[in-house]
């Protein structure tokens, strides 16, 4: 019984090139732009976890630019899709940032907060100004061909937005590894207090600024599902991806290169659950626990090697 | 004509609030020990399985008690991590939220079947308190209720009372506040903040068993609907005390109510709206609000 659900588990994802190229790594995308969302802003010491809801914004913004410019030739349609997510995304973080900055809200609260606006507002312009036009079903029109974005792989579901995380992670390790802004945005995360005092950073800029580029990476996968894999818009559009990146960007101890590594882990997990249900009928919600159970596991096991460490610095003391 | 429209407005908007109240509370009494607890829509969900399960062995006494053990269970598991392992307070409460949401679509689902036919229950019938119940308007909202909504009115001044006046409820404000000054004092800030997380995960389930044995009468995945995070917000906007808490939570299911209220008057606004108000409102309080003075001084630490 184990062995035929981890079998169809594993089918799903790795089982052949479809499943890798059109599933595992397709599902990997979005966790891949909202993993590095999540971990740029953890890495500040912004607790984001409205990415759920930046996503969305995101696909709705790239939805209504995708329908707006119509049949416009894809090499238009296709950067103005990933700029408005990316900016619908950046706002929508930015109602969090500026409540924190000017009022000192809690960014939990609030991102979690506007999380369920988000949805409200999905759900209403399925239903409204981006209905398909028969009115029937809450979704939108199917986007233009030319807005499609464009796959990487003969034959295979992989596309563009692949492509973008990957660059994205590279250009954000780089950022935080190598840069002096980079630099800034670590000790801001680090201790708000020294940063401020001894490193003359300007901790509130930072993490407002930190805010935005979060908000857009999620919001860019918001366009990137519309342009990529749905191409329209309905209220499904995300089952939970901002949710789950808060498990990818962890496991990968918040480095944009482990991000990609932890995305991909985790799209294949969701590719294998699909089948899993389709074919051994094991619910797929149970992704959902074992994505808790990773947050928890990482948790504890930081704890324990923070403790060994602190041991081993005792005993060297003691032994001096 | 007014008094058709208002007083099922006011009967729902305490009807809807009673829930929420009780979600609020736990996490109050979780808050003033210095902890966050993001665990407690993981709490809900679980108390309206419980419920549900322990209602359909043995009626809806039962299933109260089935919703709060669910409730202080799952939430066990939050503190074993934040008080024990002493990890980040957040993100383990967000873990155990969406463990408490996917072990209940399982286990629902391994239960019942997914084909959507689970088990419906009838809900526990309204109680009218006699003479109470007659005063005009405010009368049939307030005493026109199930039971545990008049558990409610017991628990709000009692919490009150408990938190300002006995050496537990000190104890607590204590730990919440500096709990190595607590520590120093003789007080063990684990052993409370163990108490305090257990009551706020009992709270949690008698909110998810309100729902399920009052009001809807069966489970649905998610069915929790995020009223542990407007919980967490509700504590924020009744500055951390019972009564506060209390009024806040009524506000909000009076915005949950609204709908109610609209369609009755045929106003044709989109339903979503009224989804999304109760968020926009306490985001637009906490705004207004500014800085957190009165919040534990310990909270998250």
């Amino acid at each position: 019984m184990l062995m035929d659900v981890l079998a169809a588990l594993w089918d799903g994802a790795f089982g052949s090139a479809a499943a890798f190229w059109s599933a595992t790594l397709v599902r990997a995308t979005p966790l891949m732009l909202v993993g590095l969302a999540v971990a740029v802003a953890f890495r500040a010491g912004v607790v984001n976890i409205g990415a759920e809801g930046q996503l969305v914004l995101g696909a709705i913004a790239a939805t209504a630019v995708a329908q707006w410019l119509g049949a416009a030739p894809g090499i238009i349609t296709i950067p103005a899709m990933a700029l408005g997510g990316m900016a619908a995304g950046a706002a929508w973080a930015g109602i969090a940032a500026w409540l924190r900055r000017r009022s000192g809200v809690l960014e939990v609260i609030s991102t979690l907060l506007l999380n369920f606006i988000a949805l409200a507002l999905l759900s209403w312009v399925v239903r409204g100004p981006l209905q398909e036009p028969t009115g029937i079903y809450p979704q939108s029109s199917t986007i233009a061909a030319g807005a499609h974005w464009p796959f990487l792989l003969e034959g295979q579901r992989l596309h563009l937005g692949f492509a973008f995380g990957l660059s994205l992670a590279a250009a954000s390790w780089y950022w935080l590894a190598h840069t002096a802004s980079g630099f800034r945005v670590r000790v801001a995360g680090a201790g708000a207090r020294a940063a401020a005092s001894a490193g003359g950073v300007d901790v509130a800029r930072t993490t407002f600024g930190v805010f935005l580029i979060s908000g857009a990476c999620a919001g860019l996968a918001g366009a990137s599902e519309v342009g990529g894999v749905t191409w329209a818009l309905y209220e499904g559009i995300s089952p939970g991806y901002g949710y789950t990146a808060i498990a990818v960007a962890l496991l990968a101890r918040l480095d944009p290169r482990w991000v990609v590594v932890s995305a991909i882990f985790f799209g294949a997990l969701e590719a294998g659950a699909a089948a899993m249900q389709r074919d051994a009928g094991v619910p797929a919600v149970l992704v959902q626990v074992f994505v808790a159970l990773v947050i928890l596991g990482v948790l504890a096991g930081t704890q324990l090697r923070d403790w060994r460490r602190e041991q081993r610095l005792v005993a060297r003391a003691e032994a001096a | 004509m007014m008094e058709l429209l208002l007083v099922p407005f006011m009967e729902a908007a305490v009807r809807t609030a009673t829930p929420l109240a009780f979600a609020a509370l736990g996490e109050l009494v979780a808050e003033r020990s210095g902890v966050i607890n993001l665990g407690l829509e993981g709490a809900i969900i679980a108390g309206c399985l419980g419920a549900l399960v322990a209602a359909g062995l043995g009626g809806p006494l039962l299933g109260f008690v089935g919703g709060l053990a669910a409730g202080a269970g799952i939430t066990a598991v939050f503190a074993y991590f934040v008080i024990s392992l002493r990890t980040d307070q957040i993100l383990a409460g967000t873990a155990v939220t969406m463990l408490g949401l996917g072990l209940t679509g399982a286990i629902y689902r391994g239960l019942y079947g997914s084909g959507g036919a689970g088990l419906v229950l009838s809900t526990i019938a309204p109680i009218a308190i006699p003479g109470l119940s007659a005063i005009p308007l405010v009368g049939p909202a307030l005493f026109r209720q199930t039971v545990p909504t008049y558990a409610l009115y017991l628990m709000v001044p009692l919490i009150a009372w408990w938190l300002r006046n006995t050496h537990a409820g000190l104890a607590l404000r204590a730990t919440g506040e500096h709990h190595e000054a607590a520590e120093a004092a003789g007080i063990a800030p684990r052993r409370v903040r163990w108490g305090a997380l257990l009551f706020a995960g009992a709270l949690g389930g008698l909110c998810g068993a309100t729902l399920v044995l009052a009001q809807v009468g069966t489970f649905s995945e998610g069915m929790s609907a995020g009223r542990g995070f407007i919980a967490i917000a509700i504590v924020v906007l009744g500055r951390w005390s019972a009564f506060g808490t209390a009024l806040a939570a009524l506000g909000f299911g009076a915005a949950f109510a609204l709908q109610y209220l609209f369609q009755a008057l045929g106003w044709s606004l989109p339903y979503q709206l009224f989804i999304a108000l109760p968020y926009v409102l306490t985001l637009a309080l906490l705004a207004l609000l500014r800085g957190r003075a009165t919040a534990p001084a310990g909270l998250g630490s």
